[in-house]
C-alpha cells in the first residue's frame, strides 16, 4: 500500500496542521509515514501545501508525483493540484471558498462549506479541523479514534477549550459527509 | 519529528551542551529545539550569537576548552562561517557544522538545494584541509548520522559537516532516537585548554610562521586526511545487482531517485541506484567497482553538476556519465525525474 495525499491552501488556513495531525494518527497506527510541508516566507498569506505519504512499506520518496487524495482548502490551490490527481482519485474541497469545480470527469469529488460550518465554534478557526474529520471518514486512512489520541496529545497541554472546540469540529467533519 | 529537530535532539544525547547559532531559514528550528533543550540542562549552553562569523567562533572556543560543540546554519550563512571552520582544521579542533542548503548563490531562497556540495565538500575556507562530510537522506538518518558525527569529530580531531538541505529539514518523520551518552565516559580528551595549573602549558595555534613548521603541520593534517579517507567511506546501493544503468544521487535527491526507481522497476528497466553517504571521503572505490558490471551512470543532483566531477574522477574514463539537474530550489517529483532517467536508458539502448 502507498498513498500520497496533497493538502492545500493559503498560509493560515491550518494546512500544515492537518497534515501533521494525519501523519502523526498513521504513526500511531504503526504506519510508515513522511510528512513534507512547503511554504514561502510569509508568516500568514501566500501558499502553503503539505505532502503525506503513508505506506506499510519503506518510503522511497516523500515527495508525491501522482496523489490518490487532494484536500483543497481555496482557489489556487484547485488549478494546482486538479491536474496532478491520479485518475480515480478523491479531492475534498472547501466549497466555502472554491467557485470552480474540477473539468475532468474521473476523479471523486467531495464538497464542504468547512468556513461555514466553522462559525458555529467561537473563534472561527477550526475549519481545518472540520475538513480533516470529512476527510478520514471518507479516505479510511486512520481511524478517528487515532485522530482523536493525536489531537489529545497535540492540543492537550494547552487551554483546554481549544482541544474541545477543535475535537468536536473534528467530529463535525466526520459526520458531515454520509 | 521534524528533521531539524531529530538532528537537535541527537546532538544533545550525543553529548553536545554547546550551541552558537544566528537564525536563518530552512534551519531555525534546530536552534529553537536547542535554546529549550539546553536551557534545561544544568551544563547547557545555548547563544544566538550577533552574527554567523561570531558563533562560528564560540564553536571554537568551546570545542578548545573540551566541550561538544555545535553549530548549524543554511547556504549564505555557511559561507560566512568558513573562516572559523577553516581555523577548526589548523587548529584540529572536532565540531559539528549543520548546513540545511537552500537555493543559491547569493541570499538565493528558502526552497530545498544541493549547491552547496562543493564548498562542503572541498573545505570551503582558505588552506589546505578537508572536512568530513555526511549527506542524510531522511529524519532517521539525520539523527544517526549527527550523533555520529560527534565521534568522528572526536576521534580525528576534525570538524564535521551534515549536509541536509531545506526539505529535509522541514519534512516531518517517525525517528527512533539514539541513546543518550554519558558525558564522563566520553574519551578522555589530552589536548584541551583548560588552564595549566598542575601541568605544563599547551598550545593551540594555527600561526606558523616557519614555513617549514607549516608543511610539517599541512603534513600532519595530510596523514590524518589519508585515514579517514581509508576508514570513513559509506555508501548505500539500491537494486543494483542487475542494474544496466546506475543512478548516483545522494541526500535528499536519492529519495526522489528511489521514487522513480521503484516506477521503472514496475515496467521493466533495469535501473539501480548508489548514494554516497559520506560526501567525503567520497566513495570511490565502490563506484569504480560497479564499473566490472555496469556501463553508463545517471548523475542527479539539485545544483549544476558538483558531485558530477567527483563521480567522473571515480570512474576515471571508464563507464558513460550522463548528469541532470535542477539547482534553484526546484523539487522535482519521482514521476518527472523517472521519464529523464528512461528516456536517456532507451536512448542508450539498455532496454
Amino acid at each position: 500500500m502507498l498513498i500520497k495525499t496533497v493538502f492545500s491552501g493559503f498560509g493560515g488556513q491550518g494546512v500544515i496542521m492537518m497534515g501533521y495531525l494525519l501523519a502523526v494518527a498513521c504513526m500511531y497506527e504503526e504506519k510508515n509515514v513522511t510528512c513534507l510541508p512547503s511554504y514561502g516566507a510569509e508568516v500568514r498569506g501566500g501558499t502553503a501545501n503539505c505532502t503525506v505519504v503513508i505506506s506499510t512499506e519503506e518510503i522511497a520518496s516523500p515527495v508525491a508525483s501522482e496523489p490518490e487524495f487532494a484536500v483543497l482548502m481555496n482557489n489556487p490551490s484547485l488549478f494546482r493540484f486538479q491536474n496532478q490527481v491520479q485518475s480515480g482519485g478523491t479531492i475534498f474541497l472547501n466549497s466555502s471558498m472554491i467557485e470552480s469545480r474540477p473539468v475532468r470527469g474521473d476523479l471523486d469529488i467531495f464538497e464542504i462549506p468547512v468556513n461555514d460550518l466553522a462559525k458555529k465554534f467561537p473563534g472561527n478557526k477550526v475549519a481545518n479541523m472540520i475538513m480533516l474529520g470529512a476527510f478520514i471518514k471518507k479516505s479510511d486512512l486512520v481511524s478517528l479514534d487515532a485522530m482523536a489520541r493525536v489531537l489529545k496529545d497535540t492540543f492537550g497541554n494547552r487551554n483546554p477549550a481549544v482541544l474541545k472546540s477543535n475535537r468536536s469540529a473534528l467530529q463535525l467533519g466526520y459526520d458531515y459527509l454520509e | 519529528m521534524r528533521g531539524n529537530h531529530a538532528l537537535a535532539e541527537a546532538a544533545v544525547r550525543s553529548g553536545c551542551r554547546y550551541y552558537f547559532g544566528y537564525p536563518i531559514t530552512p534551519q531555525n528550528e534546530v536552534p529553537e529545539y536547542m535554546s529549550e533543550r539546553l536551557s534545561k540542562l544544568e551544563d547547557g549552553v545555548f547563544i544566538q550569537a550577533e552574527s554567523e562569523i561570531a558563533s562560528i567562533h564560540m564553536v571554537i572556543g568551546a570545542s578548545m576548552a573540551g566541550g561538544r560543540a555545535m553549530t548549524s546554519s543554511s547556504s549564505p550563512g555557511i559561507s560566512l562561517k568558513q573562516e572559523g571552520i577553516s581555523f577548526l582544521a589548523a587548529l584540529e579542533l572536532p565540531a559539528v557544522i549543520v548546513n540545511m542548503t537552500r537555493g543559491s548563490p547569493g541570499l538565493g531562497n528558502i526552497a530545498p538545494a544541493q549547491s552547496d556540495y562543493f564548498q562542503a565538500t572541498r573545505g570551503g575556507g582558505h588552506g589546505d584541509y578537508r572536512t568530513i562530510v555526511l549527506g542524510p537522506n531522511s529524519c532517521q538518518e539525520l539523527a544517526d548520522l549527527t550523533y555520529k558525527a560527534f565521534d568522528l569529530a572526536d576521534e580525528y580531531r576534525t570538524p564535521v559537516v551534515i549536509l541536509g538541505d531545506g526539505m529535509l529539514g522541514q519534512m516531518m518523520e517517525p525517528v527512533e532516537l539514539p541513546p543518550e551518552v554519558q558525558i564522563k565516559k566520553l574519551p578522555h580528551k589530552d589536548w584541551t585548554l583548560t588552564g595549566a595549573k598542575g601541568r605544563p602549558s599547551r598550545f593551540i595555534r594555527s600561526l606558523l610562521l616557519d614555513p617549514f613548521e607549516e608543511e610539517e603541520h599541512n603534513w600532519k593534517l595530510m596523514r590524518k586526511y589519508e585515514r579517514i579517507t581509508k576508514e570513513e567511506v559509506s555508501w548505500e546501493t539500491f537494486f543494483a545487482d542487475d542494474a544496466r544503468l546506475m543512478v548516483v544521487a545522494f541526500g535528499i535527491a536519492a529519495r526522489i531517485a528511489k521514487g522513480a526507481i521503484k516506477r521503472m522497476r514496475d515496467e521493466g528497466l533495469k535501473v539501480g541506484l548508489i548514494r554516497p553517504i559520506s560526501l567525503w571521503p567520497f566513495p570511490s572505490k565502490a563506484i569504480k567497482e560497479l564499473t566490472k558490471k555496469v556501463r553508463h551512470f545517471f548523475v542527479f543532483e539539485m545544483n549544476m553538476g558538483q558531485m558530477l566531477e567527483d563521480v567522473k574522477l571515480a570512474l576515471e574514463g571508464n563507464g558513460e556519465v550522463h548528469f541532470y539537474g535542477r539547482p534553484g530550489g526546484i523539487i522535482l517529483t519521482p514521476l518527472e525525474i523517472s521519464r529523464v532517467i528512461s528516456s536517456y536508458y532507451y536512448q542508450k539502448k539498455l532496454g
